[in-house]
């Protein structure tokens, strides 16, 4: 028997040679991805898992893991095997994006074009 | 509250990485070099994925029995405020477990084996959880020295390389900076009383400063295992490095307080900017991590108690299509 300085340990009279039959896959649930909403306006961002056995439980216990600081207004907490993501390996699919400059507003110089034309045609 | 790699003095490089494809082990170290982080799906070499999972594993379970000789004192903490405080840090503690078994697990290793492989004691925890908080101002001590340990080796190991973990540790270290407020506090209060709390303070600090120095561990010796942990960025400073800041930081904190440090060779030398002290009784330690320590079968079988007691209430909740899936991140 247990004999603990903390006196919740020792009233529980813990036998310290029972056996421990090894927990089995799943005995701590399925994972949820959990997503953080600091202020409203802003976006949720990923912040971790949590294991539950269901949604409701996965955003209690969101709450209590990456709540318990800071501000929070709301929480998201969506299973694992339901986020599909890209490959790390095929990251280079996103290369070519930066190249892609007709995208960007300041790549566009009419301006220019405009001054050149008034300058030829007298037009001030 | 603990992590540091182990180190094999006697594992050469060759050995570590013989198998291992030589192109992408060379794009692995070259993305480590350029501070690139690594995520769970990217290729690894196999001795990276087995050092971490078993130092985030050592970490994990570090926690959740660290919560314990703290939770001793939550029912007889003096005064409403301090009890609603330790029970906050004590929760914090816990969750801090589950954040580093979540990191762990993206490493391939499920919950359940690391839960199994800490009772059975195949895995370690941080030694330091093996001794006793007899007096309140051993709880006192531990959350503002033991958690000051624990800041310096998390906030060393959070510029390491495996993105889970890094992650994990920057939620811990600001979560923890309460711990080490709370606990100076504490100290300072019992330092500034009474003689009768003066004097348990300073017995508490006499109790705990041999487990500290042995916080660190032992100091490594320099290998081909060390180096190449190094360069992967899975080990960040050495042990004996980790324990130099420490003594630097809060050696003198604690003297100002007019307390007094069991070790008489304890002083700083002025030539080499390093700490002198006693070696620490490495055998002690080596006995106590292997289960001869004061309260190593007190810590498994709470440990125990609490799967068990809890299990029937898992069962009634598991769901017949649950699918379990490796976390992402």
């Amino acid at each position: 028997m247990i004999e603990s300085l903390d006196p919740r340990i020792t009233r529980e009279e813990i036998d310290e040679n029972s056996v421990f039959s090894d927990l089995k896959e799943l005995d701590q649930f399925e994972t949820y991805e959990v997503f953080h909403q600091k202020k409203r306006g802003q976006q949720h961002s990923h912040v971790g898992i949590v294991h539950a056995p269901n949604a409701e439980m996965a955003l209690l216990y969101a709450k209590e893991q990456f709540a318990r600081r800071g501000q929070t207004c709301n929480l998201w907490v969506v299973k694992t095997q339901h986020v599909f993501a890209t490959d790390y390996d095929d990251s280079d699919i996103f290369e070519t994006t930066e190249e892609k400059i007709y995208r960007d507003p300041g790549t566009y110089k009419v301006m220019d074009r405009i001054k050149a034309y008034k300058e030829k045609n007298n037009l001030s | 509250m603990y992590g540091n790699a182990d180190i094999d003095p006697n594992l050469k490089i060759h050995s570590i990485v013989a198998d291992e494809d030589p192109i992408k082990l060379a794009a692995f170290e070259a993305r480590i070099a350029a501070a690139d982080k690594i995520e769970p799906r990217d290729w690894m070499p196999k001795e990276y994925r087995r050092q971490l999972i078993r130092m985030i594993e050592q970490h994990a379970h570090s926690e959740i029995i660290g919560a314990l000789p703290e939770g001793t004192w939550i029912t007889r903490a003096p005064g409403f405020r301090r009890k609603l405080a330790l029970m906050a840090k004590v929760q914090d503690e816990v969750g801090h477990a589950q954040l580093l078994y979540s990191a762990a697990e993206t490493l391939g290793k499920t919950r359940e084996a690391m839960i199994n492989d800490l009772i059975s004691g195949k895995s370690k925890y941080s030694n330091i959880f093996n001794y006793p908080a007899p007096t309140w101002a051993d709880s006192a001590v531990i959350a503002w020295l033991v958690d000051a340990g624990a800041i310096i080796n998390q906030t060393t190991n959070a510029k390491g390389s495996y993105g889970p973990y890094v992650r994990a540790l920057e939620r811990i270290c600001y979560e923890e900076s309460f711990h080490l407020k709370y606990g100076h506090d504490n100290v300072v209060h019992l330092a500034t009383g009474t003689a009768v709390q003066r004097i348990s303070v300073q017995k508490a600090i006499n109790r705990w400063w041999p487990p500290l120095m042995h916080f660190f561990g032992p100091p490594d010796s320099i290998s081909e295992h060390s180096v190449i942990l190094m360069r992967w960025k899975v080990k960040m400073a050495s042990n004996e490095d980790m324990r130099q800041q420490f003594m630097d930081m809060y050696v003198p904190k604690i003297w100002d307080l007019g307390l007094t440090l069991p070790d008489p060779k304890l002083s700083k030398n002025k030539e080499t900017g390093l700490w002198e002290y006693t070696e620490p009784d490495w055998a002690e330690f080596k006995r106590v991590i292997n289960g001869d320590g004061p309260c190593n079968k007190e810590r498994l079988a709470v440990r125990k108690m609490a799967e068990e007691k809890g299990r029937w209430v898992r069962h009634a909740l598991l769901r017949k299509d649950a699918e379990y899936v490796t976390p992402l991140a």
